[in-house]
């Protein structure tokens, strides 16, 4: 058994301690909003913060998880008024949306590290995160009306 | 070239007899109202005691207001736009209905692919072209063909769902006349609810028991757009809350009680069988539950998706060889050796006097180049399926609902109506929900542990794999100028066919030449007098299907840059020849309109260039400008302008976003990506072969959308094929390069 902590709730799973976090938050845990994507790191669709950093869950084994506290979008202090999902939301990222999640937990990594970035530094930090549909335009404005938003508070 | 009109009672001629996609054209019929002729209504079966459903769109229960989404919502916005449509109509609010997908049923039948089908330049509206697209209607009504794609989605549906609701809002309002006595001409109606001349308010929801017993009212009137409240206005997408906070489920995320994992490793030799394999290192791998042989491969069953992934990779296989050429190299040999009257697809098109014209000025000739490409959404393929003595039941995210069934119900021996296929939210698609692999093999693991549910996802790499790719082609263009002018265009191209590929996998073959292979090669909208547009049909090369805007992804890219080529051999100005020489005035005005965006002046000088181009497709004209620089780290695309004629902008943010992802799409894989095979199988398995277009290198991307169009026109595949040509003509402004090859990182540098 491994007992990892996710979203603050502590979890015991039976399963090889190879086996990448991702695959044990959406099939043993059913936490599904994480996806998979590509599952070498290619693509940033199954990002969540571990310790606070976004990681890629496909290449975190969980034998290196325990102990540490790992966080999904679900888990998000104020999720409903979260400036960076507000943003996403008021400047209509999303088209088919399956890489969006992974797009904002890093972008909620990168505004806690660059509080207001530049384009380049957004193109710099958000470069691991593909979007098949195209919406960059759109991320990188709500980055930018995320950063306002939280500046003002 | 000028008279549209006359050219296209030639080419009527020329093609009266024809077929188009695999649908014979009868005689001609006037159209009527779907919704008012659907020959049956699917929702009538499932409907429970008290409800009421008016059509094929709408259903109503004491509890809940149901609205059907009609197609496949692939991230286009299907799932928002569509309801929104019928609500419109029928006075309801966001959050006051549901929202459900359509299941399989020939009511739901694609109006929007008549246009498509009739072998007429879009931009041809004289009688013989509406006849023959009233011909190809009915057909589509016959045949009952329930499809999303062709960037259908509005134009399909901008009629057929606001006439739903507005029946529905109707028949609410004569139900209530009937239990309250006061005439209906007195009543209306507002945000879910009936209201009466004192005020009183019935929520819809309590008159559906009574709503069942009155025939629905048909001849319900459509409001003029001038009083719409949220078609054609700002409004949010319905779904972009639920994909933000990360609760939208997709197809990938389904689970059942009881429910295993599989996974499977499949010919990469696309369409040949497994000859042999050897399970024992699986065998003992943590989390094996069960291991299955299928037609074409092998597939484990687990406890969980990463356990089956990882065994069925240990898994080796001995494979039936491809019946293509194994190596890549040979599928261009054959290519190059297609442009013969043995494999004439067909002359689309021939204006003047094409070997007069040729000889005529000065010759250009040119040769192009578009490799096989990948559509890898995000989301893989996958499924959950369960079968039962009874029959199956497939949980699948799929553009063509009853050949689902009709597929998994074949694999494993099935009647297609002991299927019942459910329609899931799709984690994009680009044309890869139009084939069958998943389902296939989904049917024939599930039939294999029969009464156990099993959610199948396939690796990145299967997936890459097995990815039925879109067309290799080859263009050999040539044409002469001659005193500033552009005297002939001979356009010929050679290809692998994506739609009649699709069709004969689809169990609907067709003899027809591919009219895809004339997508933005036939319609060319230039006055020049001495035209012809060619297409070869190479045989024996891999599979192809659609992909992101079809035929005109590389017919554009070859057309437009060659036109390019044309024009600057003329000593023309790119974007003021093409106004000059386009024959129809709304198509001007989309030039025009870019030219004014971007306020264009001609060449930019200091390593800087700007390209244009124009291509219509599925009967949306788009033009766009790419701005690049050349720097000493390589191109730099700095700027995009994008002006589209869709008749009508019905959801005006999600349109903007649907351009700014085409461009994307075009740009992208025409820098970076193709697919080349080697000992039978592709060599690129994931995106780092295979990236397209990263956010370093997304220009800002500025788009104005027209309504002079006649009709209502679609927008998720046009912005696709102007991107390709634009960038190269743009490099060759910066650089003097001219690129004539997908992708272009073979030959120049991106920063």
């Amino acid at each position: 058994m491994i007992e990892l902590t996710v979203n603050g709730t502590k979890h015991q799973v039976d399963v090889i301690p190879d086996m990448p976090l991702l695959w044990v938050l959406r099939d043993e845990l059913g936490i599904t909003s994480p996806k998979y994507g590509c599952g070498i790191a290619q693509c940033g669709a199954c990002t969540v913060h571990i310790n606070g950093a976004a990681v890629r869950s496909c290449q975190a084994h969980i034998g290196d998880i325990a102990g540490k506290s790992v966080v999904t979008i679900e888990g998000l202090t104020n999720r409903d008024t979260h400036p960076v999902l507000q943003a996403w939301i008021e400047h209509q990222v999303p088209q088919c949306g399956y890489c969006q999640i992974g797009q904002i937990m890093q972008a909620i990594s990168l505004l806690e590290l660059i509080p207001k970035p530049t384009d380049e530094q957004i193109n710099e930090v958000m470069s691991g995160n593909l979007c098949r549909c195209g919406t960059y335009s759109r991320i990188r404005t709500a980055i930018h009306a995320a950063a306002a938003k939280m500046a003002e508070k | 070239m000028g008279d549209i009109q006359s050219l296209s009672r030639r080419a009527f001629i020329v093609s009266s007899a024809a077929v188009a996609g695999g649908i014979a054209f009868g005689s001609y019929a006037i159209a009527e109202p779907a919704a008012a002729t659907s020959s049956s209504n699917p929702l009538a079966a499932g409907l429970k005691p008290n409800s009421v459903t008016f059509n094929p769109w709408v259903e109503i229960s004491p509890e809940r207001i149901t609205l059907i989404a009609q197609h496949a919502d692939l991230g286009q916005g299907v799932g928002s736009v569509q309801p929104i449509m019928i609500a419109e109509e029928m006075d309801l609010d966001p959050g006051q209905f549901e929202i459900r997908f359509a299941g399989p049923s020939p009511a739901y039948f694609n109006t929007g692919f008549a246009d498509e089908f009739a072998p007429f330049l879009a931009a041809d509206q004289s009688p013989a072209a509406e006849a023959a697209r009233a011909a190809a209607l009915e057909s589509l009504r016959t045949s009952g063909l329930q499809m999303t794609g062709g960037s259908s989605t509005v134009p399909d549906t901008y009629e057929k769902l606001r006439i739903a609701g507005a029946v529905a809002r109707e028949t609410l309002k004569a139900t209530a006349a009937k239990r309250s006595g006061v005439p209906v001409a007195d009543i209306r109606t507002q945000s879910g609810h009936v209201i009466l001349p004192d005020g009183t308010k019935i929520p819809y929801v309590e008159l559906s028991a009574e709503a069942a017993k009155i025939p629905p009212v048909q001849d319900a009137k459509l409001r003029d757009p001038s009083e719409w409240r949220m078609l054609g206005k700002p409004m949010t997408r319905l779904d972009v809350r639920s994909k933000v906070m990360g609760e939208l489920k997709f197809g990938i995320d389904l689970k059942m009680d009881g429910m295993v994992f599989a996974s499977v490793k499949l010919n990469p030799n696309k369409g040949q069988p497994l000859k042999s394999y050897d399970a024992s290192k699986a065998r003992s791998m943590p989390g094996v539950k069960k291991i299955v042989e299928i037609k074409n491969g092998v597939a484990v069953i687990a406890t969980n998706s990463w356990y089956a992934m990882k065994a069925v990779e240990a898994i080796e296989c001995e494979w039936a060889p491809s019946t293509y050429p194994a190596e890549q190299a040979d599928h261009w040999k054959t290519l190059e050796a297609s442009f013969k009257p043995e494999f004439l697809g067909k002359e689309w098109r021939k204006v003047g006097d094409i070997d007069t014209g040729l000889k005529t000025g000065t010759l250009v000739e040119a040769e192009y180049r578009a490799p096989y490409v990948a559509h890898q959404p995000l989301e893989p393929l996958n499924g959950v399926g369960i079968v039962t003595d009874t029959g199956m039941e497939i949980w699948v995210g799929h553009q063509s609902p009853q050949f689902v069934q009709n597929i998994a119900a074949n694999a494993i021996g099935l009647k297609p109506e002991q299927v019942r296929f459910h329609n899931q939210w799709n984690g994009g698609s680009f044309g890869h929900r139009l084939e069958y692999e998943n389902v296939r093999v989904l049917a024939e693991i599930a039939n294999q542990i029969r009464g156990t549910p099993v959610k199948l996802v396939f690796s990145r790499e299967e997936d890459f794999l097995q990815d039925i790719p879109r067309q290799i082609s080859i263009a050999r263009h040539k044409g002469s100028v001659d005193n500033g002018k552009i005297v002939a265009a001979d356009l010929q191209l050679a290809s692998t066919a994506p739609l009649k590929g699709l069709l004969e996998r689809s169990g609907i073959p067709s003899k027809d030449p591919d009219a895809q292979l004339a997508a933005g090669l036939w319609n060319v909208y230039y006055d020049i007098p001495n035209f012809r547009a060619t297409s070869y049909e190479a045989q024996g090369l891999s599979p192809c299907t659609t992909w992101r805007s079809v035929g005109a992804s590389t017919a554009g890219f070859f057309t437009e840059s060659f036109i390019d080529e044309l024009i600057h051999a003329a000593g023309l100005d790119p974007l003021k020849a093409r106004i000059a020489m386009c024959t129809v005035p709304t198509y001007r005005k989309v030039l025009e309109t870019v030219a004014e965006m971007s306020d264009w002046k001609g060449p930019l000088g200091n390593g800087r260039g700007r390209g244009v181009a124009f291509v219509e497709a599925f009967g949306t004209p788009v033009a766009e400008v790419v701005e690049v620089t050349a720097t000493d780290r390589g191109v730099r695309i700095d700027k995009v302008w994008v002006v589209a004629d869709v008749g009508k902008v019905v959801d005006p943010i999600n349109f903007e976003n649907q351009v700014q992802g085409g461009v994307v799409w075009g740009l992208g894989h025409a820098i970076n990506c193709e697919l080349t095979y080697a000992k039978g199988a592709v060599q690129q398995t994931n995106y780092n072969h295979h990236e397209a277009m990263r956010i370093y290198q997304c220009p800002v991307i500025e788009v104005r959308g027209l309504e002079n169009d006649p009709k209502v026109r679609g927008i998720g595949e046009p912005p696709v094929p102007p991107a390709a040509p634009a960038l190269a003509n743009a490099i060759f402004a910066a650089t003097g390069k001219r690129i004539r090859e997908m992708p272009f990182n073979k030959f120049i540098d991106f920063v």
